[in-house]
């Protein structure tokens, strides 16, 4: 039997374990030193063997939180998550987060028990149908119903995870086959290897034609998107962006994909973009998509998309080519090789002319940027962003919920580095942000770790709170208080008659809710006030909680609101007048 | 359009429930399916027809492709192809009628499999529109169908064609020989049409 110290001694011999051994066993093999988990009856035998092996568990306060955790720390680390429950509630507990991860293309394992499987499919005591449940918001799932079966169940699920365009598996292990024995051999384990997609397809000719297309055009620009970080192409594509003077606008999720301060960098693309992307977007007559896949949030009305815009589309998984947006040249594989592939037959093109027109219509947003105004007394997320991001020297990992401050967060916190910033973009999931910080605090540890949440969503999982002070890590949480489901009140303002049906929001002091945790804080309320906050936060020994209490009704702008193309923005009013303030400063 | 598509999974539980859930997911109805074994032991082989719009069929190809248990997908929308259904059908007799029924039966090319004094089943091989002929003559005589099983639809590829996939796969049996016939154009488009 495996002890802690002489843990990786099977891994090399075939010993007889218990299937609980055996699932610590081979998540070991697989690099894992981390997981985060909830016990229960049905995965009791799992935990009861843990203690022989070298592997760390956090213990969450409710099993979401525990896919969110395993999520970001895949995000934050590009290594793949562990999550484990225990069956009937605590799996089903899992699935909005097993959905996050799926949307945004996460590595993950969620590992369940269940009931033995003797009783599996009579309604026994907590027992559901979790791979029946979570298959379409899996990439894979496996049920094992025998010891001898975990181990290449395990391991198969790891395969499947980070392969090709990753996402997360679930193994829903029966109780009987934690506790009966089978011989463990990790090597005989092995997959196979993993089967490339078969319909991926970068042909000669379509890497000549997409040089041909790169070469001719006037107007280009790179989009690139989560695929740039997923496959490490970041290099590829800055050389690209550099020998042709291409400008790049990234996804939400493609943020730090390519450096803020670069100066080809144009910023984020879509719904919430900067004015200059979008109209450079709808301008340009080439778009080179980099592992990114035309979402609606990206693209507005489809019908109006970047109509003069010849397109390439670099993507590792084909069901997505032509799905949203027909493109004229398909290169179907992982990014990095592709561009590897297509680099040597792109020369240096002159892209002055066509960068002069995007910074010209850049000149006239600046100014009014309301980070470039004279402080009204008023304190807006914006400037908490910014400073924020100055203080941290843009260096910090950001873990952002969903709704307003999220966007605010991507359009001024700049960021540098791929895995700095951590978000839920494909679902959109509230409750995101503090679990996935903890995630994402282990999957990076040497690195500060902020957490930038709305007072709606923070409250969601501010359970958390406690898992920080047992773990005893150190997190820094930034709550974006503006009394309201602020998203959603934003909506409201603009499509439905400033009717502010459920959105204003009582929430309890987190001051004092953080200090019921033990952990210190405080409440900013002017912008003299940022950055020294923001400092101390940052140079406290363990966790800080600042609540900001920012401007009620202010909107993110600028806006394209759904179902429109990209070039219809909706305005910060008022950005004409005088004081570019005074629409939005309102009471 | 009608979309045919054969497909090699893996012979598992549950990997049927992961085809019909892509359908399901799509929002679109599938017309008719069958599954059984096939030349590979451990792989069943498949015969899914739906309608989808004539773009719909990559995305269903490259969406099946995802599926961990599924090895092989082929679309056989424009493809020469033999597609053939098998039906049952039990209609009530008469000593008066059956003659009737037997000369019917003679004239469609099928066979008479069971035989009692009240009622007869037919079975019968053929395209969709064939079989959809005996029935609808069947019909003339109303109460008469006491019955209908239908198998759905099953195609075969015409020619000496083995796709890109199976054949990286090696021989099924011993199928693999020579690739002198007409293969698959590996079916591995670049920009998708
Ligand atoms: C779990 C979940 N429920 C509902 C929504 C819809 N929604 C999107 S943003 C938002 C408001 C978020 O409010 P808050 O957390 O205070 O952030 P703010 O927008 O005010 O910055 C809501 C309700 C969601 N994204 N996720
Ligand atoms: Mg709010």
């Amino acid at each position: 039997m495996a002890t802690k110290e002489g843990s990786n001694a099977h891994l090399n011999t075939p010993t007889r374990l218990t299937g609980a051994e055996i699932m610590w066993a081979t998540l070991t093999g697989e690099g894992v030193d981390t997981v985060f988990g909830y016990p229960g009856g049905a995965i009791l035998p799992a935990y009861d063997a843990l203690r022989k092996f070298p592997i760390r568990h956090v213990l969450v306060r409710h099993e979401q939180s525990a896919a969110h955790m395993a999520d970001g720390y895949a995000r934050a680390s590009g290594k793949v998550g562990v999550a484990i429950a225990t069956s009937g509630p605590g799996a089903t507990n899992l699935i909005t987060g097993i959905a996050t991860a799926m949307l945004d293309s996460i590595p993950m394992v969620c590992i369940t028990g269940n009931v033995s499987s003797k009783i599996l499919g009579t309604d026994a005591f907590q027992e559901v149908d979790i791979t029946g449940i979570t298959l379409p918001v899996t990439k894979h799932n496996f049920l094992v119903t025998k010891s001898e079966d975990v181990a290449q169940a395990l391991r198969h699920a790891f395969q499947i995870a980070r392969s090709g365009r990753p996402g997360p598996v679930l193994v829903d292990i029966t109780k009987d086959a934690q506790q009966g024995t089978a011989i463990f051999d990790f090597e005989a384990a092995k997959p196979k290897p993993y089967r490339p997609h078969p319909m991926l397809s970068v042909k000669d000719t379509a890497l000549g034609e997409a040089a041909e297309l790169i070469r001719n055009a006037k107007k280009p620009v790179i989009l690139a998107g989560h695929g740039v970080i997923e496959s490490g192409a970041m290099e590829q594509v800055r050389t690209l962006a550099e020998r042709a003077q291409i400008p790049v606008a990234l996804t939400l999720l493609g943020l730090g994909g390519f450096p803020a301060s670069h100066p080809l960098n144009l910023g984020m693309m879509g719904m919430h973009g900067e004015a200059w992307v979008n109209h450079a977007i709808q301008e340009a007559d080439l778009l080179i998509a980099c592992g990114m896949r035309f979402d609606d949030r990206v693209t507005g009305k489809l019908t109006d998309y970047a109509l003069k815009a010849k397109k390439i589309h670099i993507e590792i998984d084909p069901s997505e080519i032509n799905k949203n947006v027909k493109v004229d040249v398909a290169l179907i594989g992982d990014l990095r090789q592709v561009l590897e592939d297509l680099l040597p037959r792109v020369g240096g093109r002159d892209g002055a002319a066509w960068l002069k027109t995007i910074d010209a219509s850049k000149g006239a947003v600046a100014v009014r940027d309301i980070k470039n105004l004279p402080d009204s007394g008023h304190l807006y997320a914006a400037h908490v962003m910014h400073d924020l991001w100055r203080i941290t020297g843009g260096n910090a990992i950001v873990v952002t919920d969903v709704g307003q401050h999220q966007m605010w967060e991507a359009q001024y916190y700049h960021h540098e580095h791929p895995r700095t910033l951590v978000t839920s973009g494909g679902l959109g999931t509230m409750g995101f942000a503090l679990p996935a910080a903890i995630g994402a605090k282990f999957g990076s540890p040497g690195k500060d770790v902020w957490v930038v949440a709305g007072d709606g969503g923070f409250q969601m999982t501010a359970a958390e709170l406690a898992t920080i002070v047992q773990e005893k890590i150190k997190i820094n949480i930034a709550i974006i208080n503006n009394g309201y489901l602020g998203m959603v009140r934003q909506w409201q303002e603009f499509f439905y008659e400033k009717n502010y049906q459920s959105t204003p929001l009582v929430s309890p002091d987190f001051v004092k809710l953080a200090d019921a945790h033990g952990i210190p804080g405080c409440a900013v309320r002017t912008r003299a006030e940022v950055a020294e906050a923001v400092e101390q936060a940052r140079t406290t020994n363990g966790p800080f909680l600042l609540n900001f209490m920012v401007e009620k009704e202010d909107s993110v702008y600028p806006m394209i609101p759904a179902g429109s193309a990209l070039h219809e923005m909706l305005r910060r009013p008022g950005h004409r007048a005088k004081d570019p303030l005074e629409e939005t400063a309102g009471e | 359009m009608l979309h045919t598509f054969v497909a090699y999974v893996e012979d598992l539980p549950g990997v049927l429930t992961r085809v019909a859930s892509l359908f399901r997911r799509l929002n679109i109805n599938i017309n008719s399916l069958t599954v059984g074994r096939s030349e590979r032991p451990g792989l069943s082989r498949l015969t899914l027809v739906c309608e989808a719009s004539a773009e719909a069929g990559h995305r269903i190809q490259a969406s099946l492709f995802k599926l961990e248990n599924v090895v092989d997908v082929d679309d056989i929308a424009h493809a020469p192809a033999v597609t053939r259904e098998l039906a049952l059908i039990k209609v009530a007799v008469t000593p008066q009628s059956r003659s009737q029924i037997f000369d019917l039966v003679e004239v469609f090319r099928a066979r008479i499999v069971d035989l009692t004094s009240e009622s007869l089943m037919i079975e019968m091989t053929g395209v969709e529109s064939k079989i959809e002929g005996l029935i609808e003559v069947l019909r003339e005589d109303e109460g008469r169908i006491l019955e209908i099983c239908r198998s759905g639809k099953m195609t075969m590829r015409r020619g000496h064609h083995v796709s890109s996939v199976l054949r990286a796969m090696g021989a099924g049996e011993e199928a693999e020989a020579s690739n002198g016939g007409a293969a698959r154009e590996e079916g591995l488009p670049s920009t998708i049409e």
